[in-house]
C-alpha cells in the first residue's frame, strides 16, 4: 500500500472529521447550553448550502456565496429559534424530537417548493482550485486542505470565543446552571437566540464547503446529521471538546474502514466479495464504534453534562 | 358501572377502522381496503412502540430496525420457499415458507432477538443519549440490510405471491384487512393486560420515578428491557404484515424517517393511549392519501399540522376528545 | 445476644479533594432510633446514599442483617428489607398514593414481571396498601395523585410505602422537614411505635423529635463522626456543643 494513498485517505478522514465538527459544535452547545435536542440541524446545513449555491449562480462570487451561507443560515436559526424553539426548552425531550423533526419536512419540502427537485450545482472558486504535492507523489485537492484549515480555525475560534469572551462566559455558565444565569440578569433569550444562531452558521458553513465538492440537494444534510448525532454521543453531549475529538475520531474512523476493510478481506476473501464485506461492515463500523464506547462509558467520552 | 368517554371513543375508532373496508367496496371503490389495512399495519406498529415510549417513557428513535427485521423475516422465507433452496445456516439448514403463521413467529422471534440486543446496550443510557442511540442502531440495521445484495441490496426485495394463511385467500383484499385488523385487536388487547398489570405498574412507575421504582427492590433495567423486547416484537410483526401487504420489502422500512413516523403516529393519537396508535395511524393515512391527492407538497404540511400538535394539542387527538388522561 | 441490625464500618468517601465520609463506623440495634445529628453539610445525606446504595463508597463496609450488601445496587438492598425515604419527596407523581403504596406491596410479594393480572381490583395488593395508609393516617387520601398531595402528605406516604415494602430498618431522611408542629408531633409518636417493628436510623434537625425519640445519636461534622451515645451524654459533651448546639439551648 502506498504512502501516498494513505496520506490522501488520512486527509480526507481528516477533511470529514472537521466537517462534522462543525455540525457536532453546534448541535453540542444547543443540547448544552438550552437542553434542546436539534434534529433540524441537518437542513440548517442544507440552507447554507442552497444559499451558497443560489448567490454564486447569481453573482458569479464562489465567496460571497460564502457569506450569503453563513447568513443564511444564522437568520434561518434565529427565525426558527424565536417562532418555534423557544416554546420547547421546557419540554420533554420527546416534544422536541417530534417538533424539530417536523421542522425538517418543512425545511426540505419548502426548499424543494423554491428550487425544484434537481441538485444545484456549485464550483470549487477559482482560488482554490488545482492540487497540492503529497509526500508519496500524489497530489491532493488544494479546495480540500482549505476545508481542513476553515475547520482547524473555527475550532480555535470556538475555544477562544467560548473562554475568552463575556458571550462565552455566559454560555459556560448556561451550560452548568440555567437557572441561575437568569436569576444573575443575563438576558437568557437573547443568549439562547445567539447560541441557537451560532450553532446554525457553523451547519451553514458546512453546507457550503461541502456544497462545492458534492452537489447540493434536498435532503443533502440528513446522513451528516446521523453521523453528527453520533459524535455528539461519542464525544460527551455538552461538550465542545468532545465534539472535536469525537468528529475527528469518527472521520477518520470511517474513511478508513471504508478503505482499508475491502482490503483487509480482500487477503483471504476473493475481490468482489471483499468488497461487499468489507464495504457492508465499513457502513456499520462507526456505528459499532459508538455501542462499544457507549458500553463502556454510557456519558460518552467527555461528559459536560448531567443528563 | 361507569364507562369512560375513552373506552367509547375507542370503541367507535374499533367500528370505524372495520367499516372502512366494508363501506369501500359497497361503494365500488376496493382501494380502500388497502387504505384501511395500511392503517391498520401501521397502527400496529405504533402500538408496539407505544409499550416503549408511551408506558415506559422509552422515546426509542429506532423502531424502523424491528419493522424491518420484521418485513425481511417475511421477505427472506418467502424468497427460499420460491427457489425451493433452504437458508443455509452452515450447521443448520432452514427451508423458506410462504406460511403466514410460520412468518410471524419468526418475524416475532428476531425482532425480540434484535431488541434485547439493542435493549441491553441502550438501556444503560437515558435520556438524549438513549433517543441517539438507538436512532443510531437502527442506521446500522439500515446499512447491514442494503449491503446484502442477495435479498436485493438497496433496491429491496419481491414478495412475488402473497403470503399464505391456512384457510383463507390471503389475495383478496378484504381477507387480507381482516387478517391484520384481528392481529391489531390481538395487539391492543395485549397492551391493555400489560398495562394493567404488575409488570404494567413498575413499567410505568419507573417512567415517572426510577429513583423510586429502585427504592421499593424493584430493578428499572430489567423492566425496561422486557418492555423492550415485547415491544420490539409487535413492531416486528407489523414489519412482517407491511411487507405482504406490498408484496415488497423496501430498506426504507428501516429508514429513520420510518422511526420517526412511529412516533408521529402515537403523537398524533395521543401518547400513553390504548388506542393513540389507532387513531394517529388512522389521521396519518387520511392526512397522506387527502392532502397527498392535492399537491406534492403535502409532506410541508404534515410538518406544520405536526408543529402545531406539539405545540398546541399536546395530548393528540385522544385528548382533545377524550379529556385528560386518568392514571388512578 | 442482640443482632446488629445495620453494621457500618470505616466508611470513607471523597468528591475530589472533599472528603464529604471520613472513616465513619456505626451501627443499628433492634429495636433502636439512632439519630444521626449534624451541621448542614456535614455529609449526612452522602452516609444515607451510601447506606441505600446510590452512591458507592471509596471504602469500608456496609453490613445489613448480617450480610455483606456493599456490592448490591439499590433494589436489591430493599429487596432484602432496608426501607427508605427521601429528604426530597420522590413519589410516582402521576400514581394515586394507593398505587404507590401498592408498588411496593407488589415488590414485596412477587416479581414485577406478571403480565395479566390486573392491579386495581386486586385485594392482595390493595389490602396491604390500604392498611399501610391506614397506620400513617392517609386512608382518605388514598385516590388523590401523589403530585397533588400536601407537602405533610407527601412524607406520609414515603412513610407508608416503606411499612408496606416490609422493611426489616428504616433510613429516614428528615421526615420531619416542612412539618408544622402537629405534623411533627404526629409523625415522633408514629416513630414511636415504629422502632419496635424494626429499628430507624434517623436523619433530622429538629432536636425536640431527635431528643424525644432517639435511643442513641451520633454527631457528623465535616464528615466525621464526632460523638456518639445516649441522648444525655450528647447534651453534655463539650465537643458537640461548641460545635453543633451552642451554648444556648
Amino acid at each position: 500500500m502506498q504512502i501516498a494513498l494513505f496520506t490522501e485517505q488520512i486527509l480526507n478522514g481528516l477533511q470529514l472529521g472537521v466537517m462534522l465538527f462543525l455540525m457536532a459544535a453546534g448541535l453540542t452547545l444547543i443540547f448544552g447550553v438550552m437542553g434542546l435536542i436539534n434534529l433540524a440541524h441537518g437542513s440548517l446545513y442544507m440552507v447554507g448550502a442552497f444559499a451558497c449555491a443560489a448567490v454564486a449562480a447569481a453573482t458569479g462570487s464562489f465567496w460571497l456565496g460564502l457569506v450569503a451561507s453563513l447568513a443564511a443560515a444564522a437568520a434561518a436559526g434565529a427565525i426558527v429559534e424565536i417562532l418555534v424553539i423557544r416554546r420547547l426548552y421546557e419540554r420533554e425531550h420527546l416534544d422536541q424530537v417530534l417538533a424539530t423533526f417536523a421542522l425538517i419536512l418543512v425545511f426540505s419540502e419548502g426548499t424543494r417548493w423554491l428550487f425544484g427537485s434537481f441538485p444545484l450545482y456549485l464550483d470549487i472558486p477559482v482560488l482554490l482550485q488545482g492540487t497540492v504535492p503529497l509526500p508519496g507523489g500524489s497530489r491532493y485537492q488544494l479546495y480540500r486542505l482549505a476545508i481542513i484549515g476553515v475547520g482547524i480555525a473555527v475550532a480555535v475560534g470556538l475555544f477562544l470565543l467560548i473562554s475568552r469572551t463575556r458571550l462565552g462566559m455566559r454560555i459556560r455558565a448556561g451550560e452548568s446552571d440555567r437557572e441561575m444565569i437568569g436569576a444573575l440578569g443575563v438576558d437568557i433569550r437573547t443568549l439562547y437566540t445567539v447560541v441557537f444562531a451560532l450553532g446554525a452558521a457553523l451547519a451553514g458553513l458546512a453546507g457550503a464547503m461541502v456544497g462545492a465538492l458534492q452537489s447540493v440537494q434536498v435532503g443533502m444534510g440528513e446522513p451528516v446529521l446521523i453521523l453528527a448525532f453520533v459524535v455528539i454521543v461519542i464525544g460527551g453531549i455538552g461538550s465542545i471538546k468532545g465534539a472535536l475529538v469525537g468528529a475527528l475520531l469518527v472521520g477518520l474512523v470511517d474513511t478508513m474502514g471504508r478503505f482499508l476493510l475491502p482490503q483487509v478481506f480482500g487477503i483471504f476473501m476473493d475481490p468482489s466479495q471483499a468488497g461487499l464485506v468489507g464495504g457492508a461492515l465499513a457502513s456499520m463500523l462507526i456505528y459499532i464504534v459508538m455501542a462499544v464506547i457507549l458500553a463502556v462509558r454510557p456519558q460518552g467520552l467527555f461528559p459536560a453534562m448531567k443528563g | 358501572m361507569a364507562i369512560s368517554r375513552e373506552t367509547v371513543i375507542n370503541l367507535v375508532l374499533a367500528l370505524l377502522l372495520l367499516a372502512i373496508p366494508f363501506a369501500a367496496i359497497q361503494f365500488g371503490n376496493p382501494f380502500y381496503v388497502t387504505l384501511a389495512t395500511r392503517m391498520a399495519i401501521l397502527g400496529l406498529a405504533a402500538v408496539g412502540l407505544n409499550i416503549a415510549l408511551g408506558l415506559g417513557g422509552l422515546v426509542s428513535f429506532g423502531h424502523a430496525a424491528f419493522f424491518g427485521v420484521g418485513g425481511y423475516a417475511a421477505g427472506i422465507l418467502a424468497s427460499h420457499a420460491f427457489s425451493a433452496q433452504p437458508l443455509d445456516f452452515g450447521i443448520l439448514s432452514v427451508p423458506g415458507t410462504t406460511l403466514m403463521p410460520i412468518i410471524w413467529l419468526v418475524a416475532l422471534g428476531a425482532g425480540g432477538l434484535l431488541a434485547a440486543g439493542i435493549g441491553v446496550i441502550s438501556l444503560r443510557t437515558s435520556g438524549v443519549y438513549f433517543i441517539m442511540i438507538t436512532l443510531a442502531f437502527a442506521q446500522m440495521t439500515f446499512y447491514f440490510a442494503i449491503s446484502w445484495p442477495a435479498y436485493g441490496g438497496e433496491d429491496g426485495l419481491s414478495i412475488i405471491v402473497r403470503n399464505s394463511f391456512p384457510g383463507v385467500n390471503t389475495m383478496v383484499p378484504l381477507n387480507y384487512f381482516l387478517i391484520c385488523y384481528a392481529v391489531l385487536m390481538v395487539a391492543l388487547l395485549v397492551s391493555a393486560f400489560i398495562r394493567d398489570s404488575r409488570f404494567g405498574a413498575a413499567l410505568q412507575a419507573a417512567r415517572q420515578n426510577e429513583v423510586r421504582v429502585a427504592s421499593v427492590g424493584i430493578a428499572p433495567f430489567r423492566i425496561r428491557l422486557v418492555a423492550f423486547v415485547i415491544s420490539g416484537m409487535i413492531t416486528a410483526l407489523a414489519g412482517a404484515l407491511y411487507a405482504d401487504l406490498n408484496r415488497f420489502v423496501s430498506p426504507s422500512m428501516l429508514s429513520w424517517h420510518m422511526s420517526g413516523e412511529f412516533i408521529v403516529l402515537i403523537i398524533l393519537g395521543g401518547v400513553g393511549r390504548l388506542y393513540g396508535p389507532v387513531a394517529g395511524a388512522m389521521l396519518y393515512v387520511m392526512f397522506e392519501f387527502l392532502l397527498g391527492g392535492f399537491t406534492e407538497r403535502w409532506q410541508l404540511f404534515l410538518g406544520l399540522a405536526l408543529l402545531g400538535v406539539v405545540l398546541f394539542a399536546r395530548g393528540g387527538m385522544l385528548g382533545l376528545l377524550a379529556g385528560k388522561a386518568r392514571h388512578g | 445476644m442482640a443482632d446488629i441490625v445495620l453494621d457500618i464500618r470505616g466508611l470513607n468517601k471523597s468528591f475530589g479533594a472533599l472528603k464529604a465520609t471520613e472513616n465513619i463506623s456505626l451501627d443499628l440495634r433492634p429495636g433502636e432510633i439512632h439519630a444521626l445529628i449534624g451541621p448542614n453539610g456535614a455529609g449526612k445525606s452522602t452516609l444515607i446514599h451510601q447506606i441505600a446504595g446510590t452512591l458507592k463508597p471509596d471504602s469500608g463496609d456496609i453490613s445489613f442483617l448480617g450480610q455483606p450488601v456493599g456490592h448490591l445496587g439499590v433494589a436489591a438492598r430493599a429487596r432484602l428489607g432496608l426501607g427508605r425515604s427521601f429528604q426530597v419527596s420522590s413519589l410516582a407523581p402521576e400514581f394515586s398514593a394507593l398505587r404507590n403504596v401498592m408498588l411496593a406491596v407488589q415488590s414485596r410479594q412477587s416479581s414485577s414481571f406478571r403480565f395479566f393480572r390486573p392491579v386495581k381490583k386486586d385485594p392482595t395488593l390493595v389490602d396491604p396498601a390500604m392498611a399501610a395508609l391506614e397506620r400513617v393516617g392517609l386512608a382518605g387520601r388514598a385516590g388523590v395523585a401523589a403530585a397533588e398531595l400536601s407537602h405533610g402528605e407527601r412524607r406520609q406516604l414515603e412513610i407508608a410505602i416503606a411499612l408496606a415494602l416490609g422493611s426489616r430498618a428504616f433510613l429516614l431522611d428528615e421526615p420531619m422537614a416542612g412539618m408544622g408542629p402537629e405534623g411533627s408531633r404526629q409523625l415522633t409518636e408514629f416513630l414511636d411505635g415504629l422502632r419496635s417493628e424494626a429499628p430507624i436510623l434517623l436523619v433530622e434537625h429538629d432536636m425536640d423529635a431527635v431528643f424525644a425519640l432517639a435511643d442513641r445519636i451520633s454527631v457528623l461534622v465535616y464528615g466525621r463522626i464526632i460523638a456518639s451515645g445516649t441522648v444525655e451524654e450528647i447534651r453534655n459533651d463539650p465537643e458537640v456543643r461548641r460545635a453543633y448546639l451552642g451554648d444556648s439551648e
